[in-house]
């Protein structure tokens, strides 16, 4: 399987501060990946470098196996929706589209027809005066109509209402269905992901805390509950993300390939947002506590 | 590309055709009303003859009002199109956040910013060169009189150099829309930097691009000599010798030496040769004009006037040169602004 | 055409809800031989799931033989399950309205029976398999 995007010890600096660090990724092609972070973790950071806006401090990263570059040919291949959608305001909704159309050798008229009859959306509509989701919309519309390799998608979502929510990620499931285009949006809302993602990466703190399949992720941590023990005396497969104790009862969340069989321990699924919380609960700690910490790296 | 820089240049353009045509119908009439007054003031025939000076006057005494606001009404026109046009081509795209939308489509930045600025510098020179035509026209008859077109305000309204101001303008807006990022601190920015250097050059460059020319001119054929009182003596003063649109750059009362004589030397000069004038109280009366162009007769045996000036000749030169300087102030803001663009923007 | 919902809370995979679904559908006949599943597209489109959910569910139900994928063209229902549809089980009804009365009677409520019959369920699951 082809990898998407790779990321070798890549960071991003600005002036004394990381916004980006020791970021090592290899995610497959044909996924839709929920870049998930608390708000300055460095997801935007990421995207940019990803789509090249932005150039690294250090390390590298490279897209369908090319390093990112300004080349119309890497342009082309990937295409883009920044957050809060920038669209101009004075444009109408076809001059987005003759946008497009003229600064992409690749586009595909249909596609953009197709998304902009299911939008209904009225052409000689000023963007300025569209609501937030229809904006959301049109940028997309524009992104995939180039027929994209790769979509990058940053907190697309993040504003719009819960209808608006839905509708795009209808539509933006659609597009995943019809082309054979690999997804990667960030949020800082994991519950809107959780239907739609099958690859999370989590960014904290400007590192990468948890990368991997969801469906292997979700095999692989347990929550145990049980009485009150000291987390050193479990066995060594079993990484402790994160525990809490009261003075009878310990609640844990581990990581394990095996299956638990200790039997004082009820054994519990955890959902994607039970991961990714207790994951950042780990990132943040770890920020204030110089001290190394417990994390998942794959 | 060259869709997408028209697209959004369009109602900018239209409002300077707008501008324009306004502007010339305006001038069309008022010009003609001008052409007419210079026709029947009979200048021209009087010119034959000699001194024209009372008709001359005259003429210029007509639309004075309208004539003094033409004048730096041009010179803004530069400067406007540096901060409507010039400032917000990349500040309103950074600060609005579409060039994240605009640089992730199929063309390299580079080659954005290189149509846009392409299309918003030539328009600029356009009309502001077509501005300093009409107004060139219109003013022509009363240049004809005033015979002074290297003033400074007027040299920057005629000829070719407004080429070289607009170019100016453009690339310090572009160039302080990149570093600022933010529309209106760029127009602001670009509004005072475009004054400051236009000063700059004005005063304090203008003068040395070509080399001058020297002439003596006999005390008696300058106008204004005078004298003053000074702590040290006295001071003789003169006006310049008209030479018709030529720059006198400097002028001073020298001996046969070269050298300025002092206030002590004036003085005992004056109470040697001079002694009515001496005699006379200094301030107010006027001694009489006999005695005093006898005075004047004497000081030219030993002194003359030595002018530097630049000649009628120098004029296109001195065009050319402050041209091509504003150009290539205007290519190094450019190169730096593709450099800024290309490494700089995060 | 049949139209998919979601559960987020039941605690079901997504992809398992949807092959239940189908299973259900067939078993109360609104599906039959030859009718076509909505697309993944379709799917996707109503529910904004990850379309790879959607072809794992069709591929698990063409693993069962109720369904065949016709490249290009859709999904159509090979098999009905309505041969095992309830109405044909009559006498176990019976039989098994009959236990539910007992049980009331020894005192069992409802959360009780549902344990009892579950426990007693998965024994016998696991005898089956050993």
């Amino acid at each position: 399987m082809s990898s998407v995007l790779e990321a070798d010890g890549l960071g991003r600096r600005y002036g004394r501060r990381w916004a980006l660090r020791d970021c090592t990724l290899d995610i497959p092609a044909g996924r839709v990946v929920a870049l998930v972070g608390p708000n300055g973790a460095g997801k935007t950071t990421l995207l940019h470098l990803a789509v090249g806006l932005l150039e690294p401090t250090t390390g590298t990263i490279g897209v369908l196996g090319e390093k990112v570059s300004d080349t119309p040919a890497q342009l082309g291949r990937v295409g883009f929706v920044a957050q809060e959608t920038p669209v101009y305001p004075a444009l109408s909704v076809a001059d987005h589209l003759r946008l497009g159309a003229h600064l992409n050798p690749g586009w595909d008229d249909r596609v953009a027809q197709e998304r902009m009859q299911q939008l209904q959306l009225d052409p000689s509509q000023r963007a300025g005066s569209l609501s937030g989701g229809q904006r959301a919309q049109l940028a997309l519309a524009l992104a995939v109509a180039k027929r994209p390799k790769l979509l990058l998608l940053d907190e697309p979502v993040a504003s719009l209402d819960p209808l608006a929510r839905r509708e795009f990620l209808q539509g933006l499931m659609e597009i995943a269905s019809e082309q054979e285009v690999s997804v990667i949006l960030s949020s800082h809302l994991v519950a809107d992901l959780e239907r739609v993602c099958d690859y999370l990466v989590l960014l904290t703190a400007s590192r990468i805390q948890l990368a991997g399949e969801v469906e292997e992720l979700l095999a692989t941590h347990r929550r145990l509950i049980g009485p009150r023990r000291d987390i050193d005396s479990l066995p060594a497969g079993q990484q402790v993300i994160e525990a809490s104790h009261t003075d009878r009862q310990s609640t844990l969340l581990v990581h394990t390939e095996e299956p638990i069989h200790d039997p004082a321990w009820a054994v519990e699924e955890v959902s994607v947002e039970d991961l990714v919380l207790a994951y950042m609960r780990q990132g943040t700690a770890a920020q204030r506590d110089p001290s190394p910490v417990w994390g998942v790296k794959r | 590309m060259i869709w997408l820089a028209w697209r959004q240049f369009r109602l900018q353009a239209a409002i300077a055709l707008f501008a324009l045509v306004l502007v010339a119908v305006f001038l069309a009439v008022t010009g003609a009303h001008l052409r007419d007054l210079y026709d029947a003031s009979g200048i021209t025939t009087c010119r034959a003859h000699g001194d024209c000076a009372a008709l001359e006057s005259l003429f210029l005494a007509h639309d004075k009002v309208l004539r003094n606001l033409l004048g730096p009404s041009l010179l803004a026109v530069p400067a406007l199109l540096g901060l409507f046009w010039g400032a917000p081509l990349l500040a309103r795209e950074l600060e609005s956040g579409t060039y994240r939308l605009a640089w992730t489509q199929s063309i390299p930045r580079t080659r954005w910013l290189a149509v846009k600025v392409t299309l918003v510098g030539v328009a600029s020179i356009a009309v502001a060169e077509l501005f300093s035509l009409m107004v060139s026209w219109w003013f022509s008859p009363v240049d004809k009189v005033s015979l002074n077109r290297f003033t400074p305000g007027i040299f920057d309204q005629r000829g070719i150099v407004a080429i070289g101001y607009a170019a100016f303008a453009v690339a310090l807006g572009v160039s302080a829309g990149a570093l600022i990022r933010k529309t209106l601190p760029a127009m602001a920015t670009t509004l005072i930097g475009f004054v400051a250097v236009r000063l700059f050059i004005t005063y304090l460059v203008r003068p040395h691009l070509v080399s001058p020319n020297h002439l003596s001119a006999p005390l008696g054929s300058v106008p204004d000599v005078g004298f003053a009182a000074a702590p040290a003596g006295t001071t003789l003063m003169a006006g310049s010798p008209n030479v018709p649109n030529a720059w006198i750059q400097s002028n001073q009362i020298v001996n046969a030496a070269g050298r300025a004589p002092s206030g002590q030397y004036v003085h005992r000069f004056l109470q040697l040769h001079c002694p009515s004038i001496v005699e006379t109280p200094s301030a107010g009366s006027r001694p009489a004009p006999a005695a005093f162009k006898e005075c004047i007769a004497q000081l030219s045996t030993s002194f003359h006037e030595a002018v530097t000036y630049q000649p009628a000749s120098n004029y296109w030169p001195f065009q050319a040169y402050e041209t091509l300087i504003f150009l290539g102030l205007a290519l190094v803001l450019i190169g730096f602004s593709f450099w800024w663009v290309r490494h700089r923007i995060t | 055409m049949i139209e998919f919902h979601l559960d987020a809370r039941s605690g079901v995979s997504p992809y398992l809800q949807l092959v239940h679904q189908v299973r259900h559908a067939l078993r109360l006949g609104l599906l039959d031989e030859g009718d076509q599943l909505p697309t993944v597209k379709q799917v996707v489109g109503r529910l904004a799931i990850n379309p790879n959910t959607v072809l794992k569910a069709y591929r698990e139900l063409e693993h069962e033989g109720l369904v065949s994928a016709r490249p290009g063209v859709g999904t159509f229902v090979t098999k009905t399950l309505s041969d095992d549809s309830l109405a044909a089980h009559g006498p176990l009804r019976r039989e098994l309205q009959r236990w539910l009365t007992k049980a009331r009677r020894a005192g069992l409520d409802d959360e009780s029976i549902e344990a009892l019959f579950g426990d007693t369920f998965r024994t016998a699951a696991l005898e089956v398999v050993a």
